[in-house]
């Protein structure tokens, strides 16, 4: 435990990691830092490296180069250790379907040396609201539950580090604010947890996020930073003829994304003069009403991608 | 599911809990028992395949051999010499198709296979008799289907016998007035079907044991269930364990079951010692399943875990000794024999249940299980992959 003592207040750090599938290289040199007891949301496009860049963490991949510590321990060497302290939900329910949700929760707080399995599992069951459910097959669970147990069954050892991937992909609002919940008490009791997922309101409620595309990772930091860190000018737009307009603006000189949002739209860009320029005939047009906006967390999202995409296609 | 359910005071774990070794077998262990009672195909396949085979082979085995295709050398021409060949005509095992004149003529008639049987009555026979000289009855059989040859020739002293009280020659059947020389050709020491029922026992838990465990591993890397089970904190040499232990109880019972079935209703004698028969038969079960276990770390699915295990099956049942004699075999197979299970398994399961060998003698077979389960174990520990690279 040398190096945990060394940076008590790190849980993760990593430098450089890289991983190649088939020669394709899928996380490119990646390195991120996630604090002690801190909620740190993974966002990123599909097949951006996400779930590849969480097994490395816990050792489940191994890097082809780069260098990390978890918890203190080494990622390459120290696999062992950081397997007994961290709790990893799957993406894909991996836990056995063939077994009930109480044999399921046995069978890991077995492997983890809880004492007292039975009596584990049962606090467990209850807590999870799973009671009267227990000798149910896992694989019987409806979408939701199975995201639930397999909540449950991470946290049964008591972890000091939760690697969730998409744990609310599926899963109903009332059950996702109470999965919300239950993550930001676990921070409160000195838990870290990395949390991968798709949904905005998620990444609002994560201490940190980090936004990775294609393997790189784009932006990190707290949600203010990195939507200031964007630098991106937004006008939101409503009235009559959005649509046309939309039309019109998409691929203008300095408008680099055009987004309907309910009844406006929003026009963003990087390059403040050139947008401008562009939108000054069509704000003097009159019939719309033109507004300067803060840039949503998805705007920025959606102008990182496109604009890695033209790095990458 | 609310935040201010949890204690405040999360105890982070502090050290490894003791006995985490045992622990996370056995918590394994469980599981996989679990799953078994739940897997209704596997679970029939542990009672119905071996109580099918044995059934099916046994009986096919047991079947009296019948009309066996017989030549008859009948040098003299008299009233014993047709007296007995009548009796042996009677009882269906043989039907004579040739009576030849020439020992050639008889010779190449079973060299081609035309007839499995010859009986051979040569000159002077009756008249020898009369006088009490006690002359030879020579009976040639084709002994490379060694059921058909063997089970007629037992048959043969009987009938003979009973043919000379027919015609009134016979003193006391102890002491027979003459003397059947019989002739096992090609396949001198024929192995009865007393040989194959311990055979099949063998046989049976090679297949049924390397199958439980060569779709093991492949099965939880293709439910997914991998991705979590290397998550935690489990060693490969637990996992092993854990995956072989209950089987090897499943194969215990299915070893007791054959077995059982081989005395009861195949006569086949239990001369040795039942327990070290037990002990040697569960170090037999785990070897395979430590193979099939191995094949299971080696493959990428299902359907290769299953083509590995056939591979291996194969030769099993070619080299072992189970089809054809081990000492006939070049010594190139009798080499590869060496490396399988079965080959010791038959050598210890005949001695002890035909021939009552004691430990002593079956010390080497013993120590080759012993050692050829340890290098599948070493090789599935060592290959087992610990990442999902
Ligand atoms: N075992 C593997 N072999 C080959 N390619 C792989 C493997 N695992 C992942 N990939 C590829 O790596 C890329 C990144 O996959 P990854 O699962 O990390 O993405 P992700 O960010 O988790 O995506 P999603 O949001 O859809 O879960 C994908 O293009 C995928 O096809
Ligand atoms: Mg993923």
């Amino acid at each position: 435990m040398t190096d945990a003592s060394a940076a008590p207040d790190i849980a993760i750090e990593v430098k450089g990691l890289t991983k190649s599938f088939n020669g394709r290289e899928v996380v490119h040199d990646l390195s991120m830092q996630v604090k002690r007891g801190s909620i740190y949301g993974f966002l990123g496009p599909n097949g951006s490296g996400k779930t590849t860049t969480i097994r490395m963490l816990c050792g489940l991949l191994t890097p082809d180069s780069g260098e990390g510590t978890c918890l203190g321990y080494d990622i390459r060497r120290d696999a062992d250790k950081i397997k007994r302290q961290v709790g990893y939900m799957t993406q894909r329910f991996s836990l056995y379907q063939d077994l009930s949700v109480r044999e399921n929760l046995e069978f890991v707080a077995r492997l983890y040396g809880v004492p007292n399995a039975r009596a584990a599992a049962r606090e467990m069951i209850e807590r999870l609201g799973l009671s009267g459910r227990e000798e149910q097959l896992a694989g019987e669970l409806s979408g939701g539950w199975k995201q639930r147990l397999a909540l449950g069954a991470c946290t049964l050892p008591n972890p000091q580090l939760l690697l969730l991937d998409e744990p609310t992909a599926g899963v109903d609002p009332k059950a996702r604010r109470d999965f919300w919940n239950e993550i930001h008490g676990l921070a409160a009791d000195g838990l870290t947890v990395l949390v991968s997922t798709h949904y905005m309101d998620e990444a609002e409620r994560c201490h940190e996020i980090a936004y990775i595309a294609y393997g790189t990772l784009l932006a990190h930091g707290t949600v203010d930073e990195v939507i200031a860190q964007s630098a991106l000018a937004t006008w939101v737009v409503t009235g009559d003829g959005l649509g046309a307009l939309a039309h019109e603006l998409a691929g203008k000189p300095g408008v680099d994304m055009v987004a309907p949002f309910g009844t406006s739209l929003h026009v963003s860009g990087r390059d403040h003069a050139a947008l401008e320029a562009t939108l000054a005939p069509y704000r003097s047009g009159g019939g719309q009403h033109w507004q300067h906006g803060a840039p949503s967390l998805e705007d920025v999202f959606i102008e990182l991608m496109s604009r890695t995409k033209d790095n990458f296609q | 599911m609310s935040a201010t359910d949890r204690g405040a005071g999360r105890i982070p774990p502090v050290k490894p809990p003791r006995f985490g070794f045992l622990r996370r077998t056995y918590a394994m262990l469980a599981k996989e028992l679990i799953q078994l009672r739940r897997d209704r195909l596997t679970f029939a396949m542990i009672v119905v395949i071996p109580v099918m085979q044995l059934l099916l082979f046994g009986y096919a085995i047991n079947t009296t051999p019948r009309h066996l295709p017989t030549a008859v050398l009948l040098q003299e021409d008299s009233d014993l010499g047709r007296s007995i060949l009548k009796a042996l005509e009677n009882t269906a095992y043989f039907k004579f198709v040739h009576e030849v004149q020439s020992v050639e003529e008889f010779d190449n008639l079973l060299l081609s296979g035309k007839v499995l049987f010859g009986v051979e009555i040569p000159r002077g026979f009756e008249r020898a008799v009369r006088r009490g000289e006690k002359p030879a009855l020579l009976v040639a059989a084709d002994a490379t289907d060694p059921v058909a040859a063997g089970s007629a020739m037992s048959a043969l002293g009987q009938i003979v016998q009973t043919a000379l009280e027919h015609d009134r020659v016979a003193g006391d059947p102890g002491n027979p007035p003459f003397e059947i020389r019989a002739h096992a050709r090609y396949n001198p020491a024929a192995s009865s079907r007393l040989n194959i029922v311990p055979g099949l026992v063998g046989t049976i838990l090679t297949m049924t044991m390397l199958i439980f465990t060569a779709l093991s591993v492949t099965r939880e890397i293709e439910r997914g269930t991998m991705e979590n089970l290397l998550a935690m904190p489990i060693t490969p040499v637990e996992v092993m364990l854990g995956k072989i232990l209950p089987y090897v109880g499943v194969g215990f019972i299915q070893a007791s079951l054959i077995l059982g079935i081989g005395v009861l209703l195949f006569g086949v004698p239990l001369r040795g010692s039942l327990p070290m028969l037990a002990a040697l038969s569960t170090l037999f079960i785990t070897t395979n399943l430590a193979i099939g276990y191995t094949f299971s770390t080696l493959v990428q699915n299902q359907l290769q875990a299953m083509q590995a295990s056939m591979m291996f099956f194969l030769p099993s049942i070619l080299l072992s000794g189970f089809m054809f004699p081990f000492a006939g075999m070049p010594i190139w197979a009798q080499y590869l024999g060496e490396c399988l299970p079965l080959t010791h398994y038959l050598r210890i399961v005949r001695a002890i249940m035909l021939k009552g060998s004691t430990l002593e003698n079956l010390r080497y077979d013993a120590l080759a299980l012993a050692a050829l389960m340890l290098i599948a174990m070493t090789i599935a520990v060592t290959r087992f992959r610990r990442t999902l690279d």
